[in-house]
């Protein structure tokens, strides 16, 4: 079962580090993790906002995309990644296409897994696009700004 | 009795399984199965993935589709009734069509 | 108009050439019809009853010449000759082949046209007041507005896989052209009484299953802020937006539950957010705007001679002048409605010939401009009242000039049984039926503005809930079935119709209409609309006109 990871922009594929993980139902009921690295799953419904003094103490969320059409998770990433300012890992888990996987990166994801997913079809799928149009959890630079700095620089 | 229609996934052209398993373009050359045969013959079907984006049964006898969806099968067999010259009934000129 | 700059073009291009590669998967069965049909239809293929069904945008209904000439070319090669106008101001094709879409996409992006976003649950296509530009009283060109949303919206990565589709439009004048409370968002700029530019924002309306009109959850939003605003909107949308049932998944069902609910969640999102930084670059927006000024027009005086004198010595033309041609903003201007309503064709339905004919008379005669209206007609905006006899003539000349602008024939359908898949009946035979029964032009004068709405199911694209009267296809048993909806309306005074009572059949349908309007004949006052006396009497007497006294 593969990993993508965002890493300095480009990708890599690997394992799925095992830190050690703990489901938010789990964290409710007191389990607490132990030494090493931590990682929590959260389900697509939760207000992830609410959540913030749990989120903290982890290195990695993972969110969950049940079916690939349930897009709640994107909004849960960039929350997380634009509002609360989490600088650890955002792992998407579930259907994942690798047609989604562009989606997932701008919205503030940098770890997909892929599990039996073409490694190639999601690096050509990651590069399909030179730029976007809008401000997202990535650092591209949208298009509006592109051509403002454009017109500055002429 | 049974036919099996389906969507050719190229082109999405209509088209039905004929009695060697061909996917044929005229509902005169669609084999009528019975309704057991039927099941077994779709599956089969079915499982021919990347030839054909749909495949379903229809009710039909020699002359057409019947029962509840035959005024839907009919504008699949033979073209939109608003536009005569276009479809199956436009191209498909013989009268088996 | 809008013209893509290399950022635009690298953007489509890059679009198509992902969706060669999704077809290409497809084909070679890496991918399944499952897994491709989302794809698919997030570029506007659909598999309907005969072939596959392509969508193309139109942006806010804006077409030049030149694209109008590519849509023509496009018919011709890959498909039979024609296209179908829809309620959203897109073309659709009916018979392309699945292995021709990357082509035909490839050939839109040369004339700056896509497919991007006409279908799947995504922000789709964004639609507009036809006459923006032109239209007497208009606040600002609503276009300006609507490009700033195509661009935002195109390929968003957060609001891609929504609980279902989403609709947006935009108007900027009284007079509602584009149904913006019948869609998701709807959005109506007007100037406060400061001054100031902004937008009534309404949210949750829409038609279908089940219909609504949609709740205004802000008076006024600085124009400024649109795109953050539209973006805690999406975003309370995605969250909270039902997804264990497709039928209630739409914004209206979440809206309609808790209005003030919703408009809470909506301004604590919005007042969370980075609004800087999501409203974007202001000098991006100036950039927008200066593709919209108004074209060179000619001081020109506002009666024309020419024009008077052709109209008292043809009586045909004058109808036509009467029925199809509407106030232009700028003195000796006009605005000419081109209907795609011939009597007893498919409404909406346009020969790549008549195509070409349009894009001709654009270019000589409208500033190279056409626009495509949500009742499925053309418009040229910008015609010189001195023209306008020319254009007749050159429209009649491609069956373009039926002078049955808001008129009983003048009706929208859907495509229906005869291509749709998801149809439960026909609706383009009855349309052409009730058509053939108001084809009298005096007669059809005589009974003024009315708007007939048919849907082949309860999807309703054919809006049939917005029309003075509406009818929908149902199927029993396996045969064709019209149930009869009143009073309903898509402009500026919105309301739902309402179902009279049991259905009628298909022989049935148009004598049914043809009571209610003989009814209405004998019944208004003057000047008075039949949704006018819909709206005075009440359904009883409507209904006793249907059903007789079984109504009771």
């Amino acid at each position: 079962m593969a990993t993508l990871r965002i890493k300095n922009g480009s990708a890599l594929f690997g394992d799925i580090r095992k830190g050690q993980e703990i489901s938010l139902a789990a964290w409710r009921e007191g389990v607490r993790p132990e030494a090493g690295r931590f990682e929590i799953s959260i389900p697509n419904t939760e207000d992830i906002e609410s959540l913030e003094n749990v989120i903290r103490r982890f290195d990695a969320v993972i969110l969950d995309f049940p079916v690939f059409s349930d897009g709640r998770a994107y909004s849960q990433a960039r929350i997380l990644r634009e509002r609360l300012g989490y600088k650890g890992e955002i792992r998407a888990r579930g259907d994942i296409l690798c047609d989604q996987a562009l989606f997932m990166i701008r919205c503030g994801f940098d770890a997909l897994e892929i599990g039996n997913g073409d490694k190639d079809a999601f690096t050509k799928a990651l590069g399909a696009y030179s730029a976007y149009y809008q401000i997202a959890s990535d650092n591209s630079v949208p298009i509006g700004a592109r051509r403002s700095r454009r017109r500055d620089a002429a | 009795m049974k036919a099996i229609t389906a969507n050719r996934l190229s082109d999405g052209v209509v088209v039905y399984v004929d009695a060697h398993g061909a996917l044929v373009e005229r509902f005169g050359d669609a084999q009528l199965f019975d309704a057991d045969e039927a099941d077994e013959a779709l599956v089969r079907i079915l499982e021919r993935k990347g030839a054909i984006a749909s495949a379903y049964l229809i009710d039909a006898d020699a002359a057409g589709p019947t029962g509840r969806g035959a005024l839907r099968e009919t504008i699949r067999k033979s073209g939109p009734t608003v536009r005569r010259d276009l479809g199956k009934q436009a191209e498909l000129t013989d009268e088996r069509v | 108009m809008y013209r893509y700059d290399e950022f635009d073009e690298t953007f489509v291009r890059e679009r198509v050439a992902e969706f060669r590669g999704q077809v290409a998967r497809r084909l070679s069965g890496e991918l399944s019809e499952e897994q491709f049909k989302p794809l698919r239809l997030m570029n506007g293929v659909y598999l309907q009853l005969h072939a596959y069904m392509l969508r193309v945008a139109i942006p806010y209904g804006t077409l030049s010449a030149r694209q109008m000439r590519q849509l023509a070319m496009i018919a011709r090669k890959y498909d039979k000759g024609y296209g179908h106008f829809t309620t959203r101001q897109n073309i659709q094709y009916n018979w392309p082949a699945l292995i021709d879409v990357p082509d035909i996409l490839d050939d839109l992006a040369d004339v700056e046209m896509h497919s991007i976003q006409t279908s799947g649950n995504c922000i789709r296509n964004v639609t507009s007041d036809p006459y923006a530009g032109a239209a007497a009283n208009e606040t600002d060109d609503p276009r300006i507005w609507a490009e700033v949303i195509r661009q935002w919206s195109s390929q968003h990565p957060e609001f891609s896989f929504l609980p279902r589709k989403f609709k947006i439009a935009v108007t900027a004048s009284d007079k509602d052209r584009a149904a913006i409370k019948v869609h998701d968002i709807g959005l109506r700029l007007y100037r406060n009484e400061d001054g100031e530019r902004g937008f009534q924002v309404f949210v949750g309306g829409g038609l279908g299953r089940t219909p609504y009109i949609g709740e205004r959850i802000r008076e006024f939003l600085p124009e400024r802020q649109l795109l953050s605003y539209l973006e805690a909107i999406m975003r309370v949308y995605n969250r909270y937006g039902r997804r264990d049932n497709k039928f209630k998944a739409r914004i209206k069902i979440l809206v309609s539950s808790d209005p003030d609910d919703f408009r809470r969640l909506v301004e604590e999102e919005w007042a969370k957010s980075d609004r800087e930084k999501l409203n974007g670059p202001l000098d991006e927006l100036l950039r927008v705007r200066r593709f919209f000024e108004p074209p060179k027009y000619e001081n020109i005086p506002q009666t024309c001679n020419s024009l008077d004198a052709a109209r008292a010595r043809n009586d045909e033309f004058d109808r036509w002048v009467r029925n199809n041609v509407s106030d232009h903003r700028m003195a000796g201007y006009a605005i000419v409605n081109v209907s795609l309503k011939p009597i007893g064709k498919a409404p909406g339905d346009i020969s790549a010939e008549a195509m070409e004919t349009v894009a001709d008379i654009a270019e000589r005669y409208s500033f190279d401009e056409i626009r495509a209206t949500h009742e499925q007609n053309l418009c040229l905006p910008h015609v010189r009242k001195a023209d306008l006899f020319d254009v007749w003539r050159a429209l009649d000349s491609a069956r373009l000039a039926t002078a049955n602008i808001g008129l009983a024939s003048d009706i929208i359908a859907c495509p229906g049984l005869d291509y749709c898949d998801l149809a439960n009946a026909r609706s383009i035979p009855v349309a052409a039926r009730i058509a053939e029964r108001f084809a009298d032009s005096d007669e059809a004068d005589g009974i003024g503005e009315l708007k007939i709405k048919i849907s082949g199911c309860i999807n309703a694209c054919g809006h049939h809930h917005a029309g003075h009267i509406g009818i929908l296809g149902v199927d029993k048993k396996g045969e064709e079935f019209y149930q009869i909806t009143l009073g309903g309306s898509g402009g500026e005074d919105a309301s739902i119709g309402e179902i009279t009572g049991r259905s009628f059949s298909s022989s049935e349908v148009v004598d049914a209409v043809e009571r209610l309007v003989t009814f209405y004949k004998e019944n208004r006052t003057v000047g008075e609309r039949f949704l006018d006396l819909y709206r005075r009497l009440g359904p009883a007497p409507f209904k006793e006109t249907l059903y007789g006294d079984a109504a009771h």
